[in-house]
């Protein structure tokens, strides 16, 4: 196949992405939520399914879901109804999975996705419901049984459900990675996707550009993380495009993806239609939601990350770019604002947050929550570099490190305590200045002749015989100075 | 003391125990003995005979120090799909045989709040689905007024355990006339009261918009004060009503003429009974010559009124027994040898005949292609029939029907007939398709002399004038 023939081709991607709430207890029962528990241990008789037990909603599920809706420029519902999806599987003790069916609450919203070209997209949400998850069944713990485990039985989710404007592997990664952006900025689900807490089945069909008509749609299950979706998205899109150009024509399939072989094989055999025998769940009356309720979820919303990097970019001036950086994570981004207390060096707070911090946390395989240093700690450290008392690469190879080891001691004890405090005697700069110039001759020579370029030899000459210890502003000046003279 | 307490109100017995005429161990013990001696009749399945015998005890001494609580002095049998803490309850299913309860209802938790004691479980229709208790996994009830003669259902064991005195009250479920239905079978008084009324929590669901818990007894003084302590607002139930509970045993004696509507096509109905009619022409006459304004009204849905109910219990049935499945409790055949022949063999041979015909019935009204035309159809003659009922009570303090349209009937007789069964269910399921209270008292004999029962339906949540008018004419 040419790159021609896959050119004429558009892939349509919708993605659902159930995202498990981080609640404190079960969506319709008092047990914990929490993730990590030993198996069955987070079960009482509701989740159990026990004779004669009875939902009753959390309502931080409730308040957790309208909170996503209005993240996302969604209508919320008035009247809430839940539905019962009724199927037998072992980790689903009730028979029946309490959901939405007909009237989600949220519905009809979008979020913007910032392209690769820095373009911005539009992508649409069609709804968002509220729904319980079921246990956990394990097939590879034990070789005659498969295990399960109903602590996740009844865990609070939310199906967050997109229309079919996703074009790309690319685009559905940039999707994700904003619905998890807002998740964890809303603080209602950690999106971890490797746990399991944020999961995306991917719904995908092909068709000719300029088509209106949609193809058949094959859908790709439990894919575990964004990348994991980019990669199934693409060899998706191909392979439809594949069959179509050979003639043939697309199943409707549920599909698997495997990460090892990189493919998408056919979740069953067999394909028959399940029929949920969807109907109102009489446990649990109409869920009425006022005006003044939901106005008050709104009121309370958090900035989101669009907000954030809005304010980035007017309030400490900041490029576009760093803005986007420092938001991928709210942890950064408060922390950010936390250092803009203690420094006006905005852009240098940014750069440190963007390079060594970042670097730091990737080595340590850590996260923000994990980072050592105080925002007056950092900031002591950006100050100091600012007032000409330390250079910047001293400070990032050496201080930054030592402090990481010590964080609760002062940047200006240490920077004295390691010897690297920038010596402001100019007699001990000259000193180190005439001696490399008195060193190559010949370079200065050619410095003179226009080799401007080589004064980056000398100060890396003057900053190793003054082991870092001086002001490379002033050092600069004064070298380039001695060079016109020489 | 047999004759005396036999006919004695809960209040009664409490004051003979306060006087020192009657003892609570002394009570318990005369009705273990009545147990033993009808054990042919079949209404418990279990007797908590030296539980029953402790708690008389304590709460003997408490009596005696004036601690005791509204219900002491009450010896009460639960159906068994009533959960009790650390007692098996099965539904009268070989489904559940065996099964323990880790929880107690709301209901039971009450009722020991109030110091009553639990005497036993009572037999009933398999998951309460059925109208003559042949269903039961543990055998039919036999009516103690005709042994030949089914003694109603589903709460069976519940009215023939009161029925024979074998317990002083009962309390039975009501999703279709389950409460009602044997009350008026064997004589007694069976209340079911407006649907959110008493929390279902811990009662193990048929139809969950429509099971109510409601008590069986022998005077209708009595059932006000069950229901009192029973209902009020649950937490864990999220259809329980948040009202506050009147103190319906206090408010028995009111005056005054009542306006009562009958429904003239239930009158006229060619299913009904002439003895059954008769009893009801007498009482409506004796109504009327105490001054009482009875009159007949028009119900142009009573044709419906059973198909949809039967339509929406069994849907919601269908869903609400998918959780006994062989996999986490209950029965699981010693056929099964995978995951999908755990749930065709263990549903199979765990539930009997009518338990799957009713989810078989109800799987089809809720699959696609079908939903339309039966399960939204039924919602929408549900409120239909819910909007006429309450039209009518809007002029009308009562409706007065016959509870059901013959008397005890003989065993075997409509058990192969399903149709025949449910449409012995007319007159009671308009009450619970519109959520309202209703109660069967009796009203005299039929000329063969089996009881008749006279139902009246009160407004929502009207329990206490339900109560009292009822109080006032048996």
């Amino acid at each position: 196949m040419t790159e021609t023939a896959y050119s004429k081709y558009e892939a349509v991607i919708g993605l659902e992405v159930h995202a498990q709430l981080s609640t404190f207890s079960k969506a319709f029962s008092t047990d914990p939520a929490a993730f990590g528990a030993k198996p069955n241990t987070q079960v009482n008789p509701v989740s159990l399914g026990h004779p004669g037990t009875l939902p009753v909603v959390n309502e931080k599920l409730l308040e957790y879901a309208i909170r996503m809706g209005l993240a996302t420029q969604c209508h919320i519902r008035r009247e809430n109804f839940f539905a019962r999806k009724n199927y037998f599987y072992a980790d689903l003790p009730k028979g029946y999975q309490i959901t939405q069916d007909t009237t989600p609450i949220c519905y009809g919203g979008h979020i913007t996705i910032t392209l690769k070209d820095g373009g911005k997209k539009k992508l649409r949400i069609h709804h968002i419901h509220m729904e319980e998850d079921a246990g956990k069944s394990m097939h590879d713990q034990d070789p005659d049984s498969t295990l399960v485990d109903l602590n996740r039985a009844g865990v609070p989710l939310i199906e967050i459900v997109s229309e079919p404007d996703i074009r790309s592997g690319e685009e559905a990664g940039l999707y994700l990675a904003e619905i998890r952006r807002i998740l964890r900025y809303l603080e209602i689900c950690d999106g971890n996707m490797e746990e399991g807490s944020m999961r995306c089945d991917a719904n995908i069909s092909v068709r000719l550009k300029g088509e209106t008509k949609l193809g058949t749609r094959c859908e790709v299950k439990n894919l575990n993380s964004i990348r994991n979706v980019q990669r199934a998205i693409d060899f998706e899109t191909r392979r439809q495009i594949d069959v179509l150009e050979s003639g043939g024509t697309i199943g409707q399939h549920t599909l698997n993806f495997d990460p090892d072989s990189g493919q998408t094989s056919p979740l069953r055999e067999k394909e028959t239609a399940n029929d949920y025998r969807y109907f109102p769940e009489p446990d649990m009356p109409p869920l009425q939601l006022s005006d003044a309720y939901i106005e008050g979820i709104r009121a309370a919303l958090p900035l989101l990350p669009e907000e954030w990097e809005r304010k980035l970019v007017n309030e400490y001036g900041l490029p576009p770019y760093d803005a986007s950086v420092l938001t991928e994570s709210k942890r950064m981004v408060l922390y950010f604002e936390a250092l803009t207390k203690e420094t006006d060096q905005f852009k240098a707070a940014a750069n440190w947050l963007m390079g060594p911090v970042k670097s730091y946390l990737n080595e340590q395989g850590k996260g923000m929550a994990d980072f050592p240093l105080k925002p007056a700690s950092l900031a002591g450290l950006i100050n100091l570099i600012e007032a000409g008392k330390l250079n910047y690469s001293v400070a990032a190879q050496t201080v930054f490190p030592a402090l990481l080891e010590d964080p609760e001691v002062s940047p200006d004890v240490l920077i004295e305590r390691l010897g690297v405090a920038i010596d402001s005697d100019t007699d001990q700069l000259t000193t180190y200045i005439e001696e490399v110039i008195a060193r190559h001759p010949d370079k200065v020579k050619q410095y003179q002749n226009g080799k401007k370029g080589l004064i980056g030899l000398f100060m890396g000459e003057v900053m190793k015989l003054s082991k870092g210890k001086i002001d490379p502003k002033m050092a600069n000046r004064m070298m380039a100075e001695k060079l016109e003279k020489a | 003391m047999k004759t005396k307490n036999r006919d004695s109100t809960i209040r009664e017995v409490r004051s003979s125990l306060s006087e020192g005429s009657l003892t609570l161990p002394g009570l318990v013990d005369y009705y273990l003995s009545r147990i033993r001696e009808n054990a042919h009749l079949n209404a418990f399945i279990e007797v908590f005979s030296e539980e029953a015998l402790a708690a008389a005890n304590v709460i003997q001494e408490k009596i005696e120090q004036g601690t005791a609580g509204k219900l002491a002095g009450l010896v009460i049998g639960i159906k068994d799909n009533i959960c009790y803490r650390d007692h098996r309850v099965a539904a009268s299913s070989r489904m559940l045989d065996g099964f323990v309860s880790v929880y107690s209802s709301t209901v039971v938790e009450r009722l020991l709040q109030e110091d009553a004691i639990i005497i036993g479980r009572l037999n009933c229709d398999e998951f309460a689905m059925g109208a003559s208790n042949e269903t039961s996994f543990y055998g039919p009830v036999l009516n103690a007024a005709d042994t030949t003669r089914v003694p109603g259902g589903s709460s069976g064991g519940s009215a023939v355990a009161v029925q024979a005195g074998l317990c002083h009250a009962a309390l039975g479920t009501d999703t279709g006339g389950s409460v009602r239905q044997p009350a008026a079978f064997c004589g007694i008084v069976g209340l079911k009261p407006t649907y959110g009324r008493v929390s279902r929590k811990g009662v193990i669901a048929y139809a969950s918009s429509f099971d109510q818990v409601g008590p069986l007894t022998r005077s209708v003084e009595d059932a006000a004060l069950i229901l009192e302590v029973i209902a009020g607002p649950d937490p864990g139930d999220s259809t329980s009503s948040p009202r506050e509970v009147p103190a319906y045993s206090q408010s028995l004696q009111q005056e005054g003429t009542r306006r009562i509507a009958y429904l003239k096509e239930a009158l006229d109905s060619p299913g009904l009974d002439s003895g059954v009619r008769q009893c009801m022409e007498q009482q409506i006459a004796r109504l009327r010559s105490e001054g009482h304004t009875v009159e007949g009204c028009d119900f142009p849905y009573l044709d419906y009124v059973v198909p949809t109910y039967y339509i929406l219990s069994m849907a919601e049935a269908s869903s609400n027994l998918a959780r006994y499945d062989g996999v986490h409790y209950g029965y699981r055949s010693p056929l099964a040898d995978s995951l999908e022949s755990t749930y065709k063999k263990s549903r199979t041979e765990g539930f009997g005949e009518e338990v799957k015909r009713r989810i078989m019935l109800g799987t089809f009204v809720l699959s696609a292609g079908y939903y339309e035309a039966y399960y939204s159809k039924a919602q929408k003659v549900r409120r239909l029939i819910r909007d006429a009922l309450s039209g009518l009570l809007a002029n009308y303090d009562f409706i007065l029907l016959p509870t059901t349209p013959t008397p005890a009937f003989r065993f075997g007789e409509k058990i192969d007939d399903p149709v025949v069964m449910y449409l012995g269910d007319i007159f009671t399921v308009q009450a619970s398709l519109a959520g309202l209270p209703a109660i069967s008292i009796p009203a005299g004999n039929h000329p063969d002399g089996l009881p008749v029962g006279m139902q009246l339906i009160g407004r929502k949540f009207g329990e206490a004038d339900l109560l009292s008018f009822a109080h006032r004419i048996f």
